[in-house]
């Protein structure tokens, strides 16, 4: 796959942010196995074979869950938009709506500002070098 | 609109992205604590407490035949650094003007950076401990000659090493020790600064508030800065000649490992 990951130049970009754009090539990566083994276990009959691609499939899901948490952890806003949509009951779309009413109140610059509850979103600094 | 008020204060939208952005742009520079250090959150202004997993024994428990124990947490702290800015400026910047006046908000950057610097690295007695008061290892004054910078740097690697701590490390420096080193350049013409940096494999970073380096090892795991709210201007109040803004956080910081730093002392 090269370097094809990166949208820009890779120079030109910080580490954070190549860091950044490698989890969410992973994220990507990882949402398409799940999907790929849904379809294989729903057309499978092998009872052993099924077995094993539902503990592969399970990989998945925490390769996924391990590559959100690292990029939510990192995007204040994304992480509160998806506080607002993750684990709640109700309608999916206006939790989403409602989400990000609340994060990007003012249009994203605000009194509210663009990230989360008017944080300046500096987050971690590490892999900064000056 | 939460507890910082943004919506209550005299400043058009266009004004608080420009004051966000200054702020950015002053504060990044000098938060060396999160450039070195495991950060996680933010939180939310709500969190107010990172948990440690120890207790501590109760006296008696409620009722005969059950013990009790209580859990021990690390609160966080608030930090807020006041600024005041002139509505004239402001209005000015909506004109468009492009040298508005934001020293006073420049300064509290500054000031709010280095008080984090100085909880990371020196502690703040009743708050937390930093860096260099929690490692075990005997500080070697680092001095003045920026000649023996090298040894003692490599001799902070070797001490760690000896301990089990692998690396990269990074090397904090405190304002005059980075001056020190930037401006030196050892037999040669080799800047001192690239030495430094192939003996820790990692980052060299100015700490304005660090009296002092402190060598680290960046491996994870080691050093938590737990943050509740994230660095953000809030409003406090106005008249008809200024604005009264303030900067601020909520954070707690704890050493999970504290052999795997050394603080080298001015």
């Amino acid at each position: 796959m090269g370097f094809d990951q990166y949208h820009e130049p890779p120079g030109e970009l910080s580490p954070a942010t190549r860091t950044f754009a490698r989890l969410c090539a992973s994220l990507t990566e990882e949402a398409e196995a799940i999907g790929w083994y849904e379809q294989r276990i729903s057309v499978e009959t092998n009872p052993e074979a099924l077995a094993v691609m539902r503990d592969a499939q399970g990989e998945e899901f925490k390769h996924f869950s391990m590559d959100l948490e690292f990029l939510l952890s990192r995007t204040p806003p994304w992480r509160e938009v998806a506080q607002g949509i993750l684990f709640q009951s109700g309608d999916i779309v206006e939790h989403g709506e409602e989400a990000e009413e609340e994060t990007f109140e003012g249009g994203g610059s605000g009194p509210a500002g663009g990230y989360e509850g008017g944080s300046l979103g500096i987050g971690t600094l590490k892999g900064v070098w000056r | 609109m939460n507890h910082l008020l943004r919506s209550h204060a005299p400043i058009s939208d266009a004004v608080w992205s420009l004051l966000d952005e200054e702020a950015r742009e002053r504060l990044t520079p000098a938060l060396a604590a999160r450039k070195l250090v495991d950060f996680s959150g933010p939180l939310g202004w709500e969190h107010s407490a990172t948990n440690l997993g120890r207790t501590s024994p109760l006296a008696s428990g409620p009722c005969e035949g059950v013990a009790g124990l209580q859990r021990r947490v690390l609160p966080l702290v608030e930090v807020r650094a006041d600024f005041e800015l002139s509505r004239s400026e402001l209005r000015d910047a909506d004109r468009g003007a492009d040298d508005v006046d934001l020293e006073a908000l420049d300064k509290a950057a500054h000031q709010i950076a280095v008080a984090e610097n100085v909880a990371v690295f020196h502690g703040w007695h009743g708050a937390m401990t930093g860096i260099g008061e929690a490692s075990p290892h005997e500080p070697t004054p680092l001095g003045d000659a920026t000649d023996a910078y090298p040894r003692h740097v490599a001799g902070a690697v070797d001490r760690l090493l000896s301990s089990g701590v692998t690396g990269p490390y990074g090397l904090a420096l405190g304002r005059e020790q980075y001056r020190r080193v930037v401006e030196t350049a050892e037999h040669g013409g080799y800047p001192l600064l690239d030495h430094l940096r192939k003996i820790v494999e990692g980052p060299i970073v100015w700490a304005p508030g660090l009296e002092g380096a402190v060598v680290l090892s960046l491996r994870g795991g080691d050093f938590v800065f737990e943050c509740g709210q994230d660095l953000s201007i809030g409003y406090a109040s106005h008249n008809s000649e200024v604005v009264q803004l303030y900067l601020e956080e909520s954070f707690s910081f704890h050493v999970a490992t504290p052999e795997a730093a050394v603080a080298l002392k001015a």
